[in-house]
């Protein structure tokens, strides 16, 4: 049996980056845990064995029944009877692994029983539990939801809940409604304050993953005659108390493990959750930026996996008297593959780091004034957090679609069938750039990063680093499109015309990405030269990318908008 | 009512993943080429040893293993997953035992343990596959024995049910405690690992080991006594020279070859209906299948 987390060396060098010293040392702070918890750390290496020895036991669960369950969870999906949601056999096991193996809640403190771990090592665990099942990482993955109670509720709200969690209850966030996908500010289902100050639910939520959770995160409207954003607030719904069925489950195309539910909701009882009014414009958007990062993790494990199932498939089969790996057009879709997977990696993680610090500093800010170094350097990663979570979650998702698609492609005629993983990968991946906001919005959150140069000096910052003699050409490459990139942008808002920026967006994001992407690879070649391949081949992908938007933007005169019906 | 548990077990080389470089030139088993894991069939027997404590509050599971200094490493494998605490009986005496003398070490070592209200352990041990060790030590304690074990029922009154596997069905028994128990690799897969318990024991040792680790390792040990694990000798448990290792082993090797399999007899069938019924009905017959 395979471990996910020990057979992927790639894995432990990113938990390895040197700006994780910094995370450790303040996430435990200073290890003062050690005195009062038996498992606590008592220094940077002893915390760093900790989340190496669980990522093992993460990837051998993954490696083992998980991923052997993948398919026959596929098979038999979720199932909804009598206003309940029924998971399939092998996600019940899955989840009692987990719960075993105390998995859940290893974001939160230990006061309340968690495992006090960075956002780092977590997502890694997501990653390899997406590539072990994809639609299982989603029940899995929403204990993070634990994360926006813990910042948002009161103390006596955490000290209810967390606890629960980290023993193995699931959650659920349930904000889309069947008139409010995108545009959360339309929500309707109706909170209501009843004499004694209690609040009651009643409406009907839709597309909910894992809506017969037992922790409910709500979004409603709780003041009657809005309607916008500033009207709702963030509810918690306990299942122990009843008020809520499954109506339906979807009957969906890929990760069919994860029920997707219709809620209906009849004076259920809830509780308000941190101040009326914050619940979208504050605590949804922080509980989605959370969620968009587990998008990107479970991306990067879906093209874990195409790659690993294309690489294999091209290895064995043969044709013409040799292996099908051995025909370049084969070959470069491989390293290509491997590429796109390298590059979504490097950026994931890069800002897991970012997400790590700024959340640090505020949770150090809930116990103690910061000082004016920490403030400016919680501002500054807040600010690189919010500039990377769009361009790692948009990025990676479309990279991970492309790895499955090619997935197929290297299996040929068989890879049509359903005797091989790659079409359930194929299926499963489609999701990943349309939930947690589509491509589309994250463009729309990025964009202002480009235009106010976050990008741009993020990327400066890479470019002042040295690289090894051996990787100048590349590191001279990357320079050159930056330029494109500044040409690009220059023409675009020169003409100051916000359709044009609009249409232009998506182009502009993936340029500072490719770019982003193939400095981060180069620093990863720097410190491992098993990166050097990849760090190559990704930059000779950016250039030809960066080349093609740059051409047409170059190219496009913004009178021609009204032949796209803009 | 809680239980005293112990669980037999054992390091064995992992014959599963036999590599070219298995076995060594004279027939013996090249121990450097294979890793040393948990014989599969203790960790069954230990899964039910650590539902017994999920049910009986305030239970202890203590697993015993004779073997090699390093054998110390399955114990915290079982603490990892829920075990209590550990002994490894090793002496450079006990080496070469073949069943019987090491029935006899780890009868010795529990009569020196005290009290207990059943012995757990796997079936067999993968690499010797005799199933002998867990009966005789029941022979050598005067303890009754249920061997084939998949599921212990329960445990009321001093009396325990337990589900037996067997060739062509299941029978579940009654036994009184304490007695022996060897568990099937059909039971109930052992639990993994679990993260806090890994954290909390990841320094356990044994007092052979603990001079070669870190100074913090050594300061947590000193300061938490459960992270010592026992390490007893021969003559700890009152062991009789003569009965135990080479001298205390009638069984002797005499030589290893290799077998390889190869098809004979072969019949050929045509794509045929009648031809396949009849081929059943004989393979019925003789009860090579049903």
């Amino acid at each position: 049996m395979a471990n996910f987390y020990t057979d992927n060396p790639n894995l432990k060098h990113h938990l390895n980056h040197p700006l994780m010293h910094k995370i450790v040392e303040l996430r435990e702070r200073n290890f003062s845990d050690a005195e009062k918890f038996d498992y606590a750390p008592s220094n940077f290496e002893d915390a760093m064995d900790n989340y190496e020895k669980v990522l093992e036991i993460v990837g051998e669960i993954c490696g083992g029944k998980i991923a052997e369950n993948a398919e026959g969870v596929d098979h038999q999906g979720a199932s909804c009877a009598d206003g309940r949601a029924f998971y399939a056999d092998g996600t019940v096991e899955n989840l009692d692994l987990c719960r075993k193996a105390g998995l859940m809640g290893m974001a939160m403190p230990r006061r309340f029983g968690g495992l006090n771990f960075p956002i780092t090592p977590y997502i890694m665990a997501a990653e390899i539990v997406s590539r072990a099942d994809t639609g299982f990482e989603n029940l899995w993955g929403l204990q993070d939801c634990a994360e926006t109670l813990y910042e948002f509720g009161s103390e006596e709200q955490r000290e209810k809940y967390i606890p629960r969690v980290c023993e193995g209850e699931t959650m659920s966030m349930d904000l889309t409604e069947p008139d409010a996908g995108s545009d959360l500010q339309s929500v309707m289902l109706k909170a209501s304050q009843r004499e004694d100050g209690s609040w009651v639910l009643n409406g009907v939520k839709r597309f909910i993953t894992n809506g017969d959770s037992d922790i409910h995160l709500v979004l409603a409207r709780s003041e009657e005659g809005t309607k916008d954003g500033r009207g709702l607030s963030m509810f918690i719904y306990d299942k122990r108390n009843g008020g809520v069925t499954v109506r339906r489950i979807e009957n969906k195309m890929g990760i069919k493990g994860s029920p997707t539910c219709e809620l209906v909701y009849k004076n259920a009882p809830a509780e308000l959750c941190g101040s009326r009014r914050m619940g979208l414009i504050k605590y949804v958007m922080a509980l989605m930026n959370g969620a968009r990062l587990g998008i990107a993790a479970q991306s990067v494990g879906v093209s874990e996996i195409a790659y690993r199932e294309a690489l294999q498939y091209a290895k064995e089969r043969r044709q013409f008297g040799k292996a099908i790996i051995e025909f370049p057009a084969v070959a470069e879709m491989l390293a290509v593959m491997k590429a796109k997977l390298d590059a979504s990696r490097a950026l994931l993680y890069e800002t897991s780091r970012f997400v790590d610090m700024y959340k640090i500093y505020e949770d150090i800010a809930r116990e103690r004034k910061l000082d004016e170094n920490e403030r400016a350097e919680m501002k500054h990663y807040t600010r690189l957090a919010d500039a990377l979570t769009p361009l790692a979650k948009g990025l990676g998702s479309e990279y991970c679609n492309q790895n499955a698609y090619d997935c197929i492609q290297i299996h040929g005629g068989s890879g049509f069938m359903k005797d091989y993983a790659c079409e359930r990968i194929y299926r499963d991946a489609r999701i990943t750039s349309i939930y947690e906001g589509t491509t589309q919005l994250q463009v729309v959150a990025a964009i202002r990063h480009v235009t106010t140069g976050t990008y741009r000096s993020l990327i400066d910052s890479y470019a002042q680093i040295e690289y090894p003699a051996e990787l100048a050409p590349v590191a001279n490459s990357l320079k050159e499109l930056t330029a494109l990139f500044d040409n690009a942008l220059a023409k675009v808002t020169d003409a100051n015309d916000p359709k044009y920026l609009d249409f232009m967006a998506r182009r502009l994001v993936e340029m500072a990405g490719d770019i982003i992407m193939a400095y981060l690879l180069l620093q990863d070649a720097k410190t491992d030269s098993s990166f050097c391949n990849t760090a190559l081949v990704y930059a000779k992908f950016a250039q030809a990318e960066v080349a093609r938007h740059s051409d047409f933007i170059a190219n496009f005169d913004p009178a021609q908008l009204s032949a796209y019906g803009i | 009512m809680s239980l005293n548990i112990i669980v037999l077990a054992k390091q064995v080389p992992d014959t599963r993943n036999v590599g070219k470089d298995a076995m060594k030139e004279d027939g013996t088993i090249n121990r450097a080429a294979l890793p040393a894991i948990f014989n599969p069939e203790d960790l069954n027997a230990l899964e039910q040893a650590l539902r017994l404590k999920d049910t009986h509050p305030g239970s202890k599971v203590t697993i015993l293993t004779m073997g090699l200094p390093r054998a110390a490493e399955i114990i915290r494998e079982a603490i990892f997953r829920g075990a209590d605490a550990g002994i490894v009986l090793t002496d450079r005496a006990l080496g070469g035992a073949d069943t019987l003398a090491t029935s006899y070490s780890l009868a010795q070592a529990v009569k020196k343990f005290g009290k207990y209200d059943i012995i757990l352990g796997g079936r067999q041990a993968i690499d010797g596959d005799t199933a002998q060790v867990g009966p005789q030590i029941a022979e050598k304690l005067g303890l009754p024995q249920v061997t084939y074990a998949e599921e212990i029922i329960s445990v009321n009154n001093g009396k325990v049910t337990i589900k037996r596997r067997l060739e062509h069905g299941v029978e579940t028994v009654v036994a009184p405690l304490p007695c022996v128990v060897t568990v099937n690799g059909s039971a109930a897969e052992c639990r993994p690992r679990n993260a806090k318990r890994v954290m909390k024991y990841k320094y356990a040792a044994s007092t052979s080991e603990v001079a070669n680790l870190s100074d913090i390792a050594k300061a947590r040990i000193q300061a938490n006594p459960e992270l010592n694990i026992a390490e007893w000798s021969a003559a700890f448990v009152n062991a009789d020279p003569d009965q135990i290792g080479l001298p205390g082993s009638p069984t002797k090797v005499k030589a290893i070859e290799n077998v390889v399999f190869t098809a004979k007899e072969s019949r050929r069938l045509d794509n045929d209906d009648n031809q396949i019924e009849e081929l059943i009905k004989e393979l019925i017959a003789n009860h090579t299948i049903g």
